[in-house]
């Protein structure tokens, strides 16, 4: 099985060069077959993979020397094990599935730029399975930064509108940063263990690296992290990102690639555990995202907004999860949320399909009658997402409460209250969208109309995923096994929260978790009822509605004095420095040649009395050293 | 001192004397017969070293054939004193500087050379000057480069008479 | 005689001979000069022979090392008398052309 691991990432790159290639000439079903196609063998071979790793454990299948310098080697090699297979199967099935859906959201496309896409779709992929795949940081490096490329190709997809554009760039220039974060730890990493494999570093970090080590490699993996999952003070690229087409938004900026950061620090573990201030770093920042992202999203008005900070404030979820030790639970919800944030991101999809591009949800209401399907699905998402009893969300965020809440009860009441937001901005998203009225146009209602199956396919096999995903790790109270907590063990400890302390934990969880969503539920119905938002927000909503001014802050704190400081070296230090420079280099040369123009006066003398000094100053020349300073002795 | 050294040290100053004399002079015509001198006092120094061969094509040649040809030539463009063009006194200094300067590097060089320290030239004796020897080598090794050169001459003459001959 | 007296000796000659080239205007002079340099140069290829011949004289008295340096003084001549014939012819045409034979007025290079 291990010698069919390279064509995991080898179908997207073949998919990515044929269909890059040749999107002039191909049909779009013939794109479809190959963008899709390729991903299903993908997703194919993974799972023979999975099953491979779940009984024989995981290998390391080296493949050649990347970087070969002296006694410094870096393989390119691939590591298969439980936690890389998790990843490949929620890349590759997810994956298949939003390209699926993508043949119908993106047929309007024209054929060209529907090869593009699919070829950008394809690249990703490849790029996120080198990310997971790699058996050292420097591959999981190449895999970070063509995600981040592709995540900027398709954000600017419809590079004609320059917002487009301008989000395509900051979602780029903020993962730069993040990556300068990550290249650091690497580099740091090298020097001081010679090595960036997996397996090596891990084994040698206890013994060869000093406590400021292992912080500073940690901390700098982790600002690597920040960029790449959207976190604290790097998450605004994320919202912004959403220019990009709906099924991309699912893939890239909800179900994989912002989860690339999660799967970083889960595969660090080792370190993270040797560090406690970058465990507690990474806990409170993942903490404040989610709250921050939380209150934001409570009054945003676009469906895809409301989305994304739903994506940032589960993302900081996770990175609690990691924060406090509980790295499988972390994963898990990157595994359970990636199943319900995708189907709700393709959910919304399938409404602005069918609203025609509109993505305003104070304009929608009522879409129930028309797209039934659709709503249905998303309702299972919302309620996976708030924490639903026995539905997937339910199962691995009361796991990262439970988690928080053996660390730190003061972390857990915030981490709490976050829960409840995200219950609370889920459902009045789901109340404006779905239920009421519709308060369109006449035009727009008339042209409402259910996906086809392309589209709600996925968005079924989503919503089943989204409930029973959880099952593979239903608490023991419940009568569940925590399967997944024991398949990744060999790579990732589990926590151990057993005791009669947990399970009643748990129940108290459970008993809150239902009270709360009803409470929810009606204050949800109360507080945004579609009179609410027609009147514009005042005070602290607006606050909410301005997303806190982050940007604003941004803009005045960074982005204005750079801007003014490149003014600044543009008129002056350009102008007169450089250019001065420049043109006195030219001016001299003008100058001094008009000055020795004069020598070449025609005359015949003159030509031999240079003759002669030159033959002179030769035979100085090509005297050896010796000579020339037994002969500037005699002369002195 | 031996009569060898003696005749040395004399055709030394001479040739030098006459030579400062060839640029000294303001008549073409005197500066012709100087540099005549030179040329004897060249031979001179070559039946001293016991060229002989070669002294008396020196005189043959050069002082003989070549300095006509330039006395003929000076005398059909009737040059002397009065028309003898006079280079400003920077550009006769900067030359005397710079031939200076160029002497000192040679003589700097040829004191720092290390191996022709304590040789010394043979005086007088040793006949590989005599016409015989030289007569067996040149019509035996060098009868190609001798033969190459008449060519020469006749290519020479054709040029002369070529740039020589009136449009 | 010490080989570094010719050797001074010819330099002296030779240098006079380039400074002559540079201080004087009458091409025919130049020419003369350049003839003077040509002798320097002969006269210490002889005494080279002389003394290359002194030193191999000494294991073989059959010797005929330095004959060859004599022979290319005879050469350097036969080239000097050609030379010297085509030269004088250029001057000849130079004067006819010009009616001078100061080199300054040869500045036609300048344009």
């Amino acid at each position: 099985m291990n010698n069919l691991v390279y064509l995991v990432p080898l179908f997207p790159l073949i998919g990515f060069l044929i269909n890059g290639l040749f999107r002039k000439s191909l049909s779009k079903n013939a794109i479809s077959i190959i963008g899709c196609g390729t991903i299903l063998m993908s997703f194919i071979i993974s799972v023979f993979l999975f099953f491979d790793v779940k009984a024989n454990g995981g290998t390391v299948i080296d493949y050649f020397n990347f970087i070969d310098v002296t006694s410094f080697k870096i393989p390119f090699a691939f590591l298969v094990d439980q936690l890389s297979v998790i990843f490949l199967l929620i890349i590759t099935g997810i994956g298949f599935l939003i390209h699926l859906y993508s043949t119908a959201y993106m047929h309007d496309e024209p054929d060209e730029h529907f090869g593009r896409y699919f070829a950008y779709l394809n690249l990703f992929v490849f790029s996120m399975l080198l990310l997971v795949l790699g058996a050292n940081y420097v591959i999981m490096f190449i895999g970070w930064e063509g995600v981040g490329l592709c995540s900027y190709l398709l954000i600017g997809f419809w590079f004609k509108n320059n917002n487009y554009n301008h989000a395509a760039k900051k979602a780029f220039i903020m993962n730069r940063i993040g990556d300068l974060g990550f290249l650091l730890a690497i580099f740091w990493m090298l020097n001081k263990l010679d090595t960036a494999t997996y397996a090596e570093v891990f084994d040698r970090a206890s013994s060869s690296l000093s406590a400021t080590d292992v912080t500073a490699i940690t901390l700098l993996l982790f600002v690597g992290a920040i960029g790449k999952s959207a976190q604290i003070p790097l998450y605004t690229w994320l919202p912004d990102a959403m220019a990009g087409p709906t099924p991309v938004s699912a893939l890239i900026h909800a179900a994989t690639m912002v989860t690339a950061g999660i799967y970083m620090i889960a595969r660090s573990n080792v370190l993270y555990s040797l560090s406690e201030v970058s465990s507690d770093v990474v806990a409170i920042v993942g903490l404040c995202t989610a709250i921050l992202s939380a209150t934001i999203a409570l009054y945003q008005n676009d469906i895809k907004k409301v989305l994304a900070y739903s994506t940032v404030s589960q993302l900081g979820f996770m990175f609690l999860a990691l924060g406090v030790g509980a790295y499988t639970t972390g994963v898990f919800h990157v595994m359970t949320h990636a199943f319900f944030k995708a189907l709700m991101f393709l959910g919304a999809g399938s409404v602005i399909h069918a609203m025609g591009g509109e993505q305003d949800i104070t304009k929608m209401g009522g879409l129930i009658k028309k797209l039934p399907i659709t709503t249905w699905t998303f309702v299972i998402g919302v309620l996976a997402i708030s924490g639903f009893p026995f539905t997937s969300g339910f199962v691995s965020k009361d796991e990262i409460l439970l988690a928080v809440y053996a660390h730190s009860p003061v972390l857990f009441w915030f981490a709490a209250f976050a829960a409840i937001l995200t219950a609370v901005y889920m459902f009045r998203l789901m109340f404006l969208v779905f239920f009421g009225g519709f308060r369109g146009s006449h035009e727009q209602e008339h042209h409402l109309h259910e996906s086809p199956l392309a589209m709600t396919l996925p968005l079924i096999i989503l919503a089943v995923l989204s409930l029973i995903g959880g099952f593979v790790q239903l608490p023991e109270i419940f009568g569940g096994h925590d399967y997944f907590n024991q398949f990744l063990a060999p790579v990732v400890p589990a926590v151990v929260h057993e005791g009669a302390g947990a399970a009643k934990a748990e129940n108290y969880l459970l008993i809150g978790t239902i009270v709360g969503l009803l409470l929810i539920f009606v204050i949800a119905r109360k507080l945004f009822a579609v009179k609410e938002f027609n009147a514009s927000y005042k005070g602290f909503r607006k606050v909410l509605a301005d997303k806190w001014y982050i940007d604003e802050l941004y803009d005045a704190v960074i982005v204005k004095p750079l801007n003014s400081l490149a003014g600044f070296l543009k008129s002056v230090v350009e102008k007169s420095g450089i250019d001065g420079i420049v043109n006195g280099v030219g001016r001299f040369v003008n100058y001094s040649s008009r000055q020795l123009r004069l020598l070449q006066s025609g005359q015949v003398g003159n030509y031999i009395l240079f003759m002669v000094l030159s033959i002179a100053v030769l035979f100085l020349a090509f005297w050896n050293q010796e000579i020339i300073v037994k002969f500037l002795q005699n002369i002195f | 001192m031996s009569t060898s050294e003696i005749l040395f040290w004399f055709l030394s100053v001479l040739a030098l004397f006459s030579a400062i004399m060839v640029l000294v002079s303001k008549n073409p015509v005197h500066s012709v017969l100087w540099l005549i001198v030179v040329f004897f006092a060249i031979s001179g120094h070559y039946l001293l070293l016991n060229a002989q061969f070669l002294a008396i094509v020196n005189i043959i040649v050069y002082a003989g054939a070549i300095m006509v040809l330039f006395l003929f030539v000076i005398m059909l463009m009737n040059l002397n004193k009065g028309t003898e063009p006079q280079k400003n006194i920077w550009m006769i200094f900067s030359g005397v500087i710079s031939g200076g300067l160029l002497l000192w590097i040679f003589i700097s060089a040829s004191i720092s050379a290390g191996d022709i320290v304590g040789k010394n030239a043979l005086l007088k004796d040793g006949d590989i000057g005599l016409i015989q020897n030289l007569g067996k080598v040149l019509f035996s090794e060098y009868a190609l480069p001798f033969e190459i050169s008449s060519v020469l001459f006749l290519s020479a003459m054709v040029g002369a008479v070529v740039i020589g001959k009136k449009n | 005689m010490p080989i570094q007296y010719y050797i001074a000796l010819a330099s002296c000659l030779f240098c006079i001979g380039v400074a002559g080239v540079l201080i004087r205007r009458n091409a025919i002079i130049v020419f003369m000069c350049i003839e003077l340099m040509l002798n320097a140069v002969n006269l210490l290829l002889v005494a080279f022979s002389k003394m290359h011949y002194a030193n191999a004289v000494t294991s073989d008295a059959k010797t005929i090392v330095g004959t060859d340096a004599q022979l290319f003084v005879f050469f350097i001549m036969v080239v000097a008398a050609a030379e010297v014939s085509v030269g004088l012819a250029i001057i000849v045409m130079m004067y006819r052309n010009i009616h001078s034979v100061d080199i300054n007025f040869l500045n036609r290079l300048k344009n």
